[in-house]
């Protein structure tokens, strides 16, 4: 066993001094190997992260919502439709919602302010507002700070900040403002006995669908949104987004993989020689296969990690610049957030199978075709 | 002791170009005797050589080192006979380009696994014989003619091979290196070891360092004394 380590210790040393030899031409292949290993794996990574920052805010939101419409439009629903909705079987709950966005002119930012839940609207006293982590950092705000709107009807408003609130998805809380319904109505100069739409609990997600056909049959002015439904539509958008890089991106794969072949099999006479060389001074033929695998092992798997680690700073320290106006760039994403890192092993060993091991194959073929040759070719010159 | 019997081998065999380098060698060469294959070009010298180094297959006939036929051999067993009884010389050196004069040397016995300490203290001992310790840093590219025949040799003897062959040894030396050649060959030859060579350089064949002198032409054997 001892000899064996020895043994590939000698092998991968030798490689390291081969490939140092032949600088130009691995350093070259180094970085186009990176360059797509970048690439796909910020693909990958982004839209991974995205889906499961999606499905997190998803998870909290009701089970079913009802909006009132005008027009084909999403309009203002009268507290009165919940006595229309009435009784009905495997509806555990039946609550309006308050929730808008309000836009700081002077920030030029976006919030999402929202009324929390009957059950959770001790969080926030009149007067008082929670605040999202992102919110805080952008204004500087802390704990009993005070924050100023200009509210609807003209007449400056202000709040204290009870308190900053945090969450393992910045998609969901960063740029959320929480505060009283009273608050919200004075605001935004929202009508009384108005809400924005109603969330029912369904604890049987078998009866959803019969509840929905219920509430289309009793109000007949309003559509109902699904929780499946709005994930299945965030799904579809993802996937289709990431199809579109993806297609573009295979471009620069087939060009990869056409140059790693060009690189990997076309051994240079240079190589060839010293193949026949170290066969005829006693390597065998599965030491100079073996020496070689290490090579090619070394260029990828260095290849597959700085490619890899390039794209977890680029998705989740960058913020994906490269990537941005095509895989984000809907109204609902905040212009500017962070993702949580998110890594996810069947993806990586999917990413290294399909770059690193296409790499070790192109490169076995001509390898074992160079070192069968006969060692007695270099005393024939 | 080595043994040919009946050896003949073909290149390109059965094609239009199929060539007999060899064509019928019998031969006895005993141990510790430095003998040398004498010939003008094409006479079969070399191929000769890399039949007797287990460098090549006969295509017919038998070779048998130490009483033990060995032409019949699969080639993995065929190299470890190779590495540990054979040391070469190559005409053209043959050293590896951008590796270090000891890198180079240490070479063959990567594949044999042992301590990293004692082979390089090895190669060094064997460049410091040789009269290159100052060279042992130097990339070969770097290095004369004569000192890379040198390291080619320190290369060769790494493994402790009982047998050293070298190919056309004074064929890229001047006549001062040639006679520091023979010089490193008597020292090796009072060591003990079996010497095989070939060359068409009178200087060699009629040096006193060559025992036995064997000349060949067009693949047989026309003289042997």
């Amino acid at each position: 066993m001892r000899t064996w380590i020895e043994k590939q210790k000698y092998l991968i040393d030798f490689t390291l001094s081969s490939l140092a030899r032949r600088k130009v031409k691995n350093l070259g292949l180094l970085l186009i190997y990176t360059g797509i290993v970048f690439l796909l794996a910020s693909v990958m990574l982004f839209t991974h992260a995205l889906r499961r920052e999606a499905a997190k805010v998803l998870a909290g939101s009701p089970d079913v919502i009802v909006q009132r419409m005008v027009a084909g439009r999403h309009d203002l629903i009268p507290a009165s439709y919940l006595g229309k909705i009435g009784a009905m079987r495997g509806v555990q709950k039946k609550e309006g919602r308050l929730w808008g966005y309000y836009y700081d002119p002077l920030r030029k930012a976006n919030y999402t302010v929202m009324v929390p839940p009957a059950a959770t609207a001790a969080l926030v006293a009149p007067g008082r507002i929670a605040v999202g982590a992102a919110v805080a950092r952008g204004l500087g705000l802390t704990v009993n700070a005070e924050m100023y709107f200009q509210s609807y009807s003209g007449k400056p408003f202000s709040s204290t900040v009870a308190n900053t609130f945090s969450s393992e998805s910045e998609l969901v809380s960063a740029d959320l403002v929480l505060m009283s319904e009273e608050d919200f109505r004075t605001l935004f100069d929202y009508p009384a006995g108005q809400y924005t739409d109603i969330a029912l609990s369904v604890a049987n997600p078998q009866e959803l669908r019969n509840v929905a056909a219920k509430l289309a049959g009793r109000l007949p002015d309003s559509r109902t949104i699904l929780r499946e439904e709005v994930l299945r539509t965030y799904e579809s958008i993802f996937n289709w987004r990431e199809g579109i890089v993806l297609v573009l991106l295979s471009g620069a794969v087939l060009a990869f993989a056409i140059f790693a072949l060009e690189k990997a099999s076309g051994l240079s006479a240079d190589e060839k020689r010293e193949i026949g060389i170290l066969k005829a001074i006693g390597w065998e033929t599965g030491d100079v296969i073996l020496m070689k695998f290490w090579e090619g092992a070394l260029i990828s798997l260095t290849a597959f990690l700085l490619g890899y680690t390039a794209a977890y700073l680029h998705v989740f320290r960058l913020s994906s610049v490269l990537f941005e106006p095509v895989l984000k760039g809907w109204s609902v994403l905040y212009p500017r957030f962070e993702l949580v890192p998110e890594v996810d092993g069947f993806q990586i060993a999917t990413l290294f199978f399909f770059t690193v091991f296409p790499y070790a194959m192109a490169t076995i073929v001509p390898i074992w075709r160079a070192a069968i040759t006969d060692p007695d070719s270099v005393m024939r010159g | 002791m080595i043994e040919l019997s009946g050896i003949r081998k073909a290149f390109n065999q059965g094609r239009d170009n199929e060539y007999w380098a060899l064509n019928g060698i019998d031969l006895t060469i005993p141990s510790q005797q430095v003998t040398a294959f004498f010939g003008p070009s094409g006479s079969g010298k070399t191929t000769l050589l890399t039949v007797v180094g287990c460098l090549a297959r006969p295509t017919t006939g038998r070779v048998r080192l130490e009483d033990r036929d060995i032409s019949g051999l699969p080639e993995r067993f065929l190299t470890q006979i190779r590495r540990r009884t054979f040391g070469f010389v190559f005409q053209q050196f043959n050293l590896i380009r951008g590796l270090s004069a000891v890198e180079n040397v240490m070479l063959p016995a990567y594949p044999l696994g042992g301590e990293w300490r004692p082979l390089k203290e090895r190669a060094e001992f064997l460049l410091d014989s040789l009269h290159l310790s100052h060279r042992r840093a130097a990339r070969v590219e770097w290095l004369s003619g004569g000192e890379q025949q040198r390291v080619a040799i320190a290369r060769a003897l790494i493994n402790d091979p009982k047998v050293l062959v070298a190919d056309e040894p004074t064929a890229n030396l001047d006549t001062a290196l040639a006679k520091g050649f023979l010089d490193i060959l008597e020292t090796l030859a009072a060591q003990g070891r079996t010497i095989l060579l070939s060359s068409h350089d009178p200087l060699v064949i009629a040096s006193s360092v060559v025992e036995r002198v064997v000349k060949l032409r067009d693949g047989r054997i026309v003289e042997d004394d």
